[in-house]
């Protein structure tokens, strides 16, 4: 039996009906159309699938579709503002931070969310914030200079 | 300043913003009109006969509309090499590992697929099992295949000058056995893909590969379509490393599905399967002698490898070659020896993972190097420069270094990371360590025998002469290959880059063969260099003719026409190209543009195409297994590691790492520094704690990316990456590899600095801290 439930994703309302084991990012990917946010194991080890549900980075993967009814969410499209792309965005393309991107969605979002509760984090603490997100391409190193770059210029 | 204006920057990949933004697509981005669902039926045991497969249950599920089996799929044999395609879509006779593939299904919805799944039966006879080398090459051990005795799925003796000799007139004899792990590369994103044929039976599959061109030819063989009739199309791939490096049974399941349902058929692997379909890093155990003189000049190395390879051959030919002649090099060697088993076992198949074949070969070696240094009170650092190669040098096994920075990064190394203040003069429980390595910069001959041009590359004029759109069929799996085609296109061509558009990764533009061996850089890059040669020559010819000036006054930088003797008249051009474009928005000023001259071209010759090509002079060996290791440049890395190790625990943190790399010229230097960063990443967690693990009856135990562990961003320490440029002959620009050359020293440089920091060698990975306090224990007594 399908469930009603209501999500306001990007700053847009949708109501749906979804199945009871449907997850969140099967939801946001295949129903709303969203394929920014990336599905990697499905079991809340990689980080791929990362959004910001009520100001906070949770695994999309390991929500039901159900339990996010009436909440907030933020995803990888709701990032990139009407001027363009977001200034984490910038810092991910010219430090190189970027290779094969899979990660990259719930990398920008945990940075993001990071950077709200954190504006001028220190290395450590940027490394602890990305934790949960793997990424086999880059050994972190440029990702790391990205987010400390973003927080620099937004902080200037 | 450098001398380029496009490449030996650090242009921004062209990639970057759709892939920051989530607009980049990958194939399970992607979906068709009227798309069926996939799911592939795997076998849950490690060796049984296939008694009886009943699908009548799953073909009567509403929403099924296909179940295939062997009886469907037919028995085409496919694999990588030629000379062991012994795989079939589905098992047919009997089942080799936990995961072997037996039917698969298409349904309306992927839950109806797997409800499909779990309604065929199969019988079974369980049949013994072999899990391990010893196991496996046992007298009377049950074989996997009837024809491979011993179970052995090939094996290489080799033999260059004299290793008895060598070794008579060494003073010093060391010999030391090393053990790895089986590894997973896991990459983020899981292979999927998307298979449609048209009305006309043309077949496209859109997939996650590193090898669109190889893909294509096996789907057309084990389907029986004209290889013609077949598309393959990569989109954005997340990751690959090796493993996406040959057709999957999903991709030809995917195929054969569509062509069964005539509707679009999408097929995804879980991450369990993405374990079960392996193909990644094989088991290596190494026996290795090395005889040197007093002085530390190397005389001889004998090496045996035995590679647990798992059920099917995959990559293991090439495998169990590289695992040889990758030990030619970087060192004055003049004798070698090599005895290679590739061994079928009840597991997943094996086949190639960054560093192919060599990482574990050159973490056995430069573990036994500092052994030998410290027998005979030499600096690491100095024995190693005692026997250096350097460019022009050719091994033993004939590997020709063409170009070769070794001495520079190791000095770069050892200065960079404050060596001389470090080495053993650490307190107990650090250290420091060092290791050299060296890798193709391409494979120097395709995995099928033919005379084809390893890549193709086309690159065609808009017709407003402003944008070059380079058209190949390389693939761009998250490396940066389509920027560095684009900074080489617009280098060679005297456009800025933002002028330049790629479009790669798709069989029907160019033939390419793929992102595997560390080739497209040299490879595709020498063909793109001359397609924009092509491209460059044309427009001159008519620009040449339109202004009554030698074609060889003219060149292009920087979106300019440059007139080497001095100014031009070239009113005449521009008022021609404004009169063409009323209307049009950017009216030239200033100096006459390529545009503008490239208009010209277009007016009088229609649409400016240019073609390059490249392929490899004669290279290598003459002797058995030559092609494998040769290659038309290598690019070489050394590495210091400073680790800490807890001597009560025995737990290891890298604190830092200082990499350098000789990559040739580098293009794009932002992504060579990646590159590094990542091939260290990747080293590291093989070193210190990756391990695909078994239980008795053959099925992985961590099939996950929670319990196989890969390095996370607190696992990795910043990198202090070091690019030597040398300029390498047989590269574009004197390019040459980075992608996988720098894995090569990681591993021994930590097994090195952990000696440093304890006083105990470890020769077996993933140094967990149970296997690192084991070593101290033991030591002590």
């Amino acid at each position: 039996m399908k469930r009603l439930i209501k999500l306001r994703v990007n700053d847009k309302d949708y109501e749906l009906a979804v199945e009871p084991n449907q997850t969140l990012v099967d939801v946001l990917r295949y129903t709303l159309g969203l394929t920014g946010t990336k599905k990697g194991c499905e079991v809340g080890d990689c980080g791929s699938c990362t959004v910001i549900m009520d100001g906070k980075p949770v695994n999309s993967c390991l929500v039901l579709a159900v339990q996010a009814n009436g909440r907030v969410i933020r995803t990888i499209e709701g990032v990139e503002a009407d001027t363009g792309l977001h200034p984490l965005q910038v810092s991910f393309v010219d430090k190189g931070a970027v290779q094969c991107g899979f990660c990259t969605p719930g990398m920008v979002l945990s940075a993001q969310s990071l950077l709200e509760r954190n504006p001028k984090p220190n290395e450590a603490e940027i490394r602890t914030a990305i934790s949960g997100n793997l990424c086999r391409c880059t050994g972190y190193q440029k990702i790391v200079e990205a987010i400390h770059d973003c927080s620099e210029k937004m902080t200037r | 300043m450098s001398e380029y204006n496009v490449i030996n920057s650090r242009a921004p990949r062209l990639d970057a913003p759709g892939k920051a933004t989530g607009r980049a697509k990958y194939v399970d981005d992607m979906s068709l009109p009227g798309m069926l669902y996939g799911a592939i039926l795997q076998s849950p045991l490690a060796h049984a006969r296939i008694l009886n497969i009943d699908t009548s249950r799953a073909r009567s599920l509403p929403g099924v509309k296909a179940v295939v089996t062997a009886k469907e799929a037919g028995l085409v044999k496919y694999g990588v090499s030629p000379a062991r395609y012994d795989e079939t879509l589905y098992c047919h006779e009997k089942v080799r590992y936990v995961g072997d593939e037996l039917a698969a299904v298409a349904a309306v919805d992927l839950e109806t697929a797997m409800d499909a799944l779990s309604l065929i039966q199969v019988d079974y006879e369980e049949l013994p099992a072999v899990f391990t080398v010893e196991q496996a090459m046992a007298e009377g051990a049950p074989l996997l295949h009837d024809d491979y005795p011993r179970n052995i799925s090939a094996e290489v003796h080799q033999e260059f000058g004299d290793v008895e000799a060598g070794f008579k007139q060494s003073d010093l004899i060391k010999t030391t056995t090393f053990v790895n792990k089986r590894q997973d590369a896991a990459f983020l994103e899981p292979h999927g893909c998307l298979a449609e044929f048209d009305l006309f039976g043309q077949l496209t599959l859109h997939t996650s590969t590193q090898v669109p061109h190889y893909v294509m030819r096996t789907v057309a063989m084990v389907l029986g379509i004209p290889v013609g009739q077949v598309r393959v199309v990569k989109p954005y791939v997340g990751g690959g490393f090796g493993p996406k490096c040959e057709a999957t049974p999903l991709e030809m399941s995917a195929c054969l599905l569509a062509k069964v349902t005539g509707k679009p058929v999408k097929m995804n692997y879980s991450r369990e399967q993405v374990f079960l379909h392996s193909r990644a890093r094989h088991q290596f155990i190494h026996t290795i002698t090395t005889g040197v003189k007093k002085d530390g000049t190397l005389m001889a190395l004998t090496n045996e490898c035995h590679l647990e390879g798992g059920a099917y051959t995959s990559f293991g030919i090439a495998t169990v070659y590289y695992s040889g002649s990758l030990l030619g090099g970087p060192y004055k060697l003049p004798n070698m020896k090599y005895d290679g088993y590739r061994v079928f076992t009840n597991r997943p198949a094996c086949g190639a993972q960054r560093g192919h074949g060599g990482v574990a070969a050159r973490a056995a070696w430069e573990q036994q190097l500092d052994m030998i240094a410290v027998d005979l009170g030499l600096d690491p650092v100095e024995l190693r420069l005692r026997n250096i190669m350097s460019t022009g040098d050719v091994t033993c096994n004939v590997l020709d270094m063409s170009s070769l920075g070794m001495k520079e990064c190791v000095e770069a190394v050892r200065d960079g990371s404050d060596w001389n203040a470090k080495r053993g003069k650490m307190t107990k429980g650090k250290g420091v360590g060092i290791a050299c390595g060296f890798f193709v910069s391409g494979a120097g001959y395709p995995i099928y025998r033919s005379e084809t041009f390893h890549s193709t590359v086309v690159i065609k004029l808009s017709e407003d002469g402003g944008t070059a759109q380079l058209l190949t069929g390389s693939a761009e799996i998250g490396q940066g290959s389509d920027t560095t085609m684009a900074m080489i296109a617009a280098e060679a061509l005297g456009i800025k880059l933002s002028d330049v558009r790629v479009t790669s990764g798709d069989t029907d533009l160019a033939v390419d063969l793929g992102a595997y061996s560390s080739r497209q850089t040299l490879m595709t890059g020498h063909a793109t260099k001359e397609a924009a040669e092509d491209v460059k020559r044309q427009v001159i010819e008519v620009l040449a003719q339109e202004l009554s000036i030698p074609p060889v006054d003219i060149d292009f930088k920087n979106g300019l026409v440059v007139f080497k003797n001095g100014n031009v008249d070239f009113s005449k051009v521009r008022t021609s190209y404004i009169q063409e474009h009323r209307g049009w928005t950017d009216p030239p000023s200033g100096d006459l543009t390529f545009k503008e001259a490239a208009r010209m071209a277009f007016l009088a010759k229609g649409t400016i195409v240019g073609t390059g090509k490249y392929k490899p002079g004669r290279l290598g060996g003459k002797y058995k297994g030559a092609a494998v290791g040769t290659s038309p440049a290598y690019g070489c890395s050394a590495q210091v590691v400073e680790v800490t190790v807890d001597m009560e625990t025995g737990k290891v943190i890298i604190d830092r790492m200082t990499d350098a790399h000789d990559c040739g010229l580098a293009v794009n230097i932002t992504s060579v520094e990646g590159q590094m960063e990542g091939s260290l990443s990747m080293g590291m967690g093989e070193a210190l704690f990756e391990e695909v693990k078994f239980d008795g009856k053959g099925k992985i135990l961590n099939a996950n990316l929670g319990e196989y562990k890969i390095p996370t961003a607190l696992d990795m320490p910043n990198v202090k990456t070091i690019i030597v440029e040398s300029n390498e002959p047989n590269g574009p620009f004197g390019a040459k590899e980075v992608g996988e050359g720098a894995i090569m020293p990681t591993i021994p440089a930590i097994l090195n600095a952990v000696y440093d920091a304890t006083g105990v060698w470890i020769h077996e990975l993933p140094l967990t801290p149970e296997r690192v306090y084991r070593a101290i224990q033991q030591a002590k007594k």
